[in-house]
């Protein structure tokens, strides 16, 4: 299998959030900026590649009948290494994130990849396949918070683009629960659009 | 009246889909037909609560005394899925008229990040056990609300005639901006 091919299916072709619609919690809750978009995006890439690493590996010791329960300890053992290292080096994002960054445990993409691909697959191609998952997922995070913060705003990670007149602070409903949805749902009908056109 | 405020917040104000943003995939994903959808959310009824009563127990009489809050994580979600389990073993067998009617839903409850949210927020908010019970119940019913709701609209998107590359999901996610809109009118509220 081609490598290259292998980590670049996750940007678009099999984007999770464009694409497969795995992971949608996160994907709205925490796309409220940019930069946290980036964040969250960042961490489950981490524990993807970590757990598709590692599930590769022992894949051939883990009875069949019990590996979902022994994927699902593994991957909440790097939860909890994402997590406590975030509390401790980046306490301003972590509690941004909060409750989202524990729940990567039920993120499906997680479980997905891990069922679907590392419990098939060797290890160097399970890192490449997490790797590219991940970037794609993180990818497409920054994309959606930076919609909406340049949206609600008027600014993309922190920096001003005077796209508003003056007075004006931009359109807050973006920021908030009901923007998360309907930037999401534009963002994906724009993603069919260009993905029947390659076709 | 305490009480009273927790479930009115839970159900409208706070709704955990549309304003939380958890269990947006079931949200999604049984949404097609109001009848499905009224199973699913009776599914979550009864998951979340029971879920949370033995998360909050283990919480407090074994990870606290312990010292070993850091497990939190892990423990939960080993709980959350055998109790799956447990239920849909003990269903079968007592109530085969329920298992027959939430069944299929069951196995789908453990990737329900609601169940696991609820269970983390009950010990973040510091509620007494009752507190917890009454949050967590009213939390999956508003999660039914929201969801049977969604059914609804879903039922009639499919009659009607919509532009090509908004098909399927965009307009689904679309209405349910439009919906979570209309829910945060309920935020004066408490």
């Amino acid at each position: 299998m081609n490598q290259v091919k292998n980590f670049t299916k996750g940007f678009l072709k099999e984007n999770p959030v464009f694409i497969l619609l795995l992971g949608m919690c996160p994907t709205l809750g925490t796309t409220t900026s940019a930069i946290n978009g980036l964040g969250m995006g960042l961490a489950t890439a981490f524990v993807l590649t970590m757990s598709n690493i590692v599930i590769s590996m022992v894949k051939n010791f883990i009875p069949n009948k019990v590996r979902i329960p022994s994927f699902i300890v593994i991957i909440a053992s790097f939860v909890t290494v994402v997590d406590l290292s975030m509390a401790a080096y980046l306490p301003a994002l972590h509690e941004q994130l909060g409750l989202f960054i524990p729940l990567i445990v039920v993120n499906c993409i997680v479980l997905g990849r891990a069922e679907s691909f590392a419990s098939k697959n060797g290890v160097f191609s399970s890192l490449v396949d997490g790797l590219g998952m991940g970037l794609g997922f993180a990818f497409a995070l920054t994309i959606l918070g930076s919609v909406r913060e340049i949206l609600g705003s008027g600014k993309v990670f922190g920096f001003d683009m005077h796209i508003f007149p003056k007075g004006v602070d931009g359109i807050l409903v973006f920021v908030l629960a009901p923007g998360a949805f309907l930037a999401l749902g534009y963002l994906i009908s724009i993603v069919n659009k260009i993905n029947k056109k390659s076709i | 009246m305490e009480y009273f405020v927790i479930i009115i917040s839970a159900i409208f104000v706070n709704n955990i889909v549309l304003s939380q943003f958890l269990g947006v995939c079931p949200f999604l994903g049984v949404s097609t037909k109001v009848s499905t959808a009224a199973g699913m959310g009776g599914a979550v009824v009864f998951v979340i609560t029971l879920a949370t009563i033995v998360t909050y127990l283990i919480q407090h009489y074994i990870l606290v005394p312990l010292e070993i809050t850091y497990l939190q994580t892990i423990a939960y979600i080993l709980v959350i899925a055998a109790l799956v389990q447990m239920v849909e073993i003990i269903l079968k067998k007592v109530s085969p008229a329920l298992y027959q009617a939430l069944g299929v839903f069951l196995p789908l409850i453990t990737t329900n990040c609601a169940v696991l949210g609820v269970a983390i927020m009950v010990i973040q908010k510091n509620y007494n056990l009752v507190e917890s019970t009454v949050f967590a119940f009213s939390t999956a019913v508003g999660f039914t609300l929201s969801l049977v709701i969604f059914a609804g609209i879903r039922e009639h998107l499919a009659l009607i005639n919509v532009p090509n590359g908004m098909k399927g999901i965009p307009v689904a996610l679309i209405s349910a901006g439009i919906l979570a809109l209309a829910f945060m009118g309920f935020s004066g509220m408490v």
